[in-house]
């Protein structure tokens, strides 16, 4: 392999990063003699970016020439930027060869649009193809389908990959056309639905033949791009929800959108990317996925937006008082799923333990349960201060809220994914 | 173990355990030596067996490859806590002993983890992948079965350079084996001279490919330490 190398890749990881997806998660593939590599079935992240993202996977376009001209795309065709192609070989070999070296988990190919979808998506089929056939490659794939590619080459593709994907990147199919003239949520849905019913088909020839291929075992996901458009988080909630009530959907992406073409004055003029609110809705995403919550007890008529200011689980008690204090020695699991500042962990080493002895507070620290917010929702055996039903919520929100750190401090702080 | 059967025997239980090179502290009233003995242990791990779900029996090999003070004693409770009560100890957190049990356990796990993550290996000119590491706790054992499964048709070494002992995989078997030098890798940086060819473009290429993600909008340093910690970065070609 030679050095030219590094440009392209260089070149062709600045265009794939905005992509945030990079799970690695959701299937096993045991080593095979002669094979390289193996796939895990819990995430492994290799590395993290200075953003503090987990690398995972190579994340790499084929070639970030495209056709198209999406307003929120730095490869958009308007865009004077540098541009690359990677030949077949080259991208096997890299993949290889990082994997080799214990770098990645495996490859999350996507590419611009040269000549027509198909056209893309079969240079993309023979990349995944070519690992998996030719080198007995058994890392984990993630292929991001092209709009518009042909049922086959979907399907193609669905046989050397663990997950595909489709961004719907705008759930508004008015706001998308303006932004990307050349698509429509129909050349979104479709590949969509010929992933489902391929990964349906397959489950139902596994049943009969436990030799038949596997069709993307890890199923599919999809990324929205928030704050680009008028969107509210109601919208953008429910349309997560009508999404992973589709079988074979695994994962919804947010991405705050980052002003990469900011002279295009269809788009938001932002300083920053929404990356609050991006936070907001992965913790919104998090409750109705772990949490038993349903959509509209998170955001409705009255409160269309997530608050920014405090996690939603929180605003969510804030808002039913009447509901609370939760007793940890007697309350159900999925109501002490609910007392902010307890997790799925903490819900069930609770539920655990309460069988021998009677919690106390004290107990509840030792468990190494943060009280800092769950302290004013719950009762155990001893006197507790003043919960949320003998205050107010007014009252607890500024408690919560207020401005003891920093702000800058506070805001970074927000920036985890990481939440109970 | 041999001590927790000693202490049956003896129907005394220590308040401390010591090891052989360690200082006895002031007002000793009694003290036992034990001596290892393969058998009697293997009797204690047994009765643990019967006792113990096999997901705790890893986390005792888990406390006592933790190398941290205070966790053979701990081990030593628990056990006692286990064979004396007619129920299953293992879910009751309220109990320090336990829940101790479970935390260190899950710092080791923890650390297994980060080392399967951040193992970066160099291939040297013999065909041989080698990596360097150096983790808090003594838990490079517990990784071997993954690297052993997911790299099994490259030879490599992965050497734990601050015990000072490694595990050499040949294709076949994995050997563990300790290296009479390691002026070899000064800085955990194998020596050019025994890189393969293509080493070091692989490591540019994957240095170049690493800063071409970062977003600059969205850079976030202390997130970024918390998720790498900083004691690992030594060895970490990207952080090179
Ligand atoms: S089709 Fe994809 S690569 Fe091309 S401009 Fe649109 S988003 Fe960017």
């Amino acid at each position: 392999m030679k050095a030219e190398i590094l440009e392209k890749l260089q070149v062709l990881a600045e265009s794939a990063k905005y992509d945030v997806s990079c799970a690695s998660s959701g299937t096993t593939r045991k080593s095979t003699p002669g094979g390289i590599g193996s796939t895990s079935g819990w995430g492994i992240c290799h590395s993290f970016t200075e953003d503090g993202r987990c690398v995972s996977l190579l994340k790499i376009m084929l070639t970030n020439y495209c056709i198209y001209d999406c307003a929120y795309c730095i490869n958009r065709r308007s865009n004077d930027l540098k541009r690359a192609t990677f030949s077949v070989s080259e991208l096997v070999e890299l993949t290889i060869e990082f994997y080799r070296r214990n770098y990645i988990e495996g490859l999350f190919l996507s590419s611009g649009v040269v000549n027509n979808p198909d056209y893309t998506m079969e240079r993309m089929v023979r990349v995944v193809k070519d690992l998996r056939t030719i080198h007995r490659f058994n890392g984990y794939i993630h292929m991001k389908s092209i709009p518009g590619a042909s049922q086959q080459l979907v399907h193609e593709a669905g046989l050397y990959s663990d997950r595909l994907s489709v961004n719907i990147e705008i759930a508004n199919e008015q706001n998308l056309k303006m932004l990307a003239p050349e698509k429509d949520h129909d050349s979104v849905y479709k590949p969509m639905l010929y992933i489902q019913q391929g990964v349906l088909q397959n489950a139902e020839d596994r049943q009969k033949f436990r030799s038949a291929p596997r069709f993307a075992p890890a199923g599919q996901s999809t990324q929205m791009i928030i704050g680009a458009t008028n969107e509210s988080d109601k919208q953008i909630l429910n349309t997560s929800v009508a999404l992973y009530n589709r079988p074979s959907m695994k994962r919804v992406y947010y991405s705050g959108y980052i002003p990469v073409n900011a002279y295009d004055n269809r788009l938001p003029a932002l300083k920053q990317a929404p990356l609050v609110r991006e936070n907001r809705l992965y913790q919104a995403d998090w409750l109705l996925r772990f949490y038993e919550f349903n959509v509209d007890e998170i955001v409705d008529d009255r409160y269309p937006d997530l608050d920014l200011e405090i996690d939603p689980k929180l605003a969510w008690a804030l808002r039913h008082p009447e509901q609370f204090p939760i007793d940890i020695n007697k309350a159900d699991y999925n109501m002490i799923l609910r007392i902010p500042g307890i997790g799925v962990k903490s819900a069930k080493l609770i539920v655990a333990s309460r069988r021998f002895t009677r919690l106390t507070s004290y107990d509840l620290k030792k468990m190494g349960i943060v009280m800092k917010k769950a302290q004013y929702f719950i009762t155990c055996n001893e006197l507790t201060s003043s919960t949320v039903s003998d205050t107010s919520p007014e009252y607890i929100r500024k408690l919560l809220t207020g401005k003891k750190t920093p702000k800058g401090k506070d805001n970074q702080h927000q920036l985890t994914l990481l939440f109970d | 173990m041999t001590a927790l059967y000693d202490a049956y025997n003896r129907k005394t239980f220590p308040d401390k355990l010591l090891a052989f090179d360690e200082q006895e502290p002031l007002f000793v009233t009694e003290s036992h030596s034990v001596i290892t003995d393969n058998l009697n242990s293997a009797r204690v791990w047994k009765g643990l067996e019967q006792k113990l779900h096999a997901n705790t029996l890893n986390m005792l090999t888990c406390v006592w490859l933790s190398e941290l003070p205070g966790s053979d004693e701990l081990i030593f409770r628990y056990a006692r806590k286990t064979f004396d009560s007619k129920h299953s100890i293992e879910m009751n957190f309220a109990d320090a002993d336990v829940l101790q049990m479970k935390k260190i356990a899950q710092k080791v796990n923890h650390e297994r983890h980060r080392l399967i993550e951040l193992v970066r290996f160099q291939k040297a000119a013999d065909d041989v992948f080698f990596a360097p590491v150096s983790p808090d706790h003594n838990c490079l054992a517990l990784t071997i079965n993954h690297f052993k499964d997911r790299f099994r048709d490259q030879k490599w070494i992965i050497y734990d350079t601050k015990r000072n002992y490694g595990y050499y995989y040949d294709l076949k078997n994995v050997t563990e084996m300790t290296l009479d030098s390691t002026n070899l890798f000064p800085e955990g940086k194998l020596d050019e001279k025994l890189m393969a060819e293509d080493e070091k473009l692989f490591q540019d290429l994957w240095r170049g490919y690493f800063k071409a993600m970062t977003i600059k909008e969205r850079i976030n340093p202390k997130l970024h330490r918390q998720h790498l910690p900083q004691r690992y970065w030594k060895y970490l070609t990207e952080k090179q």
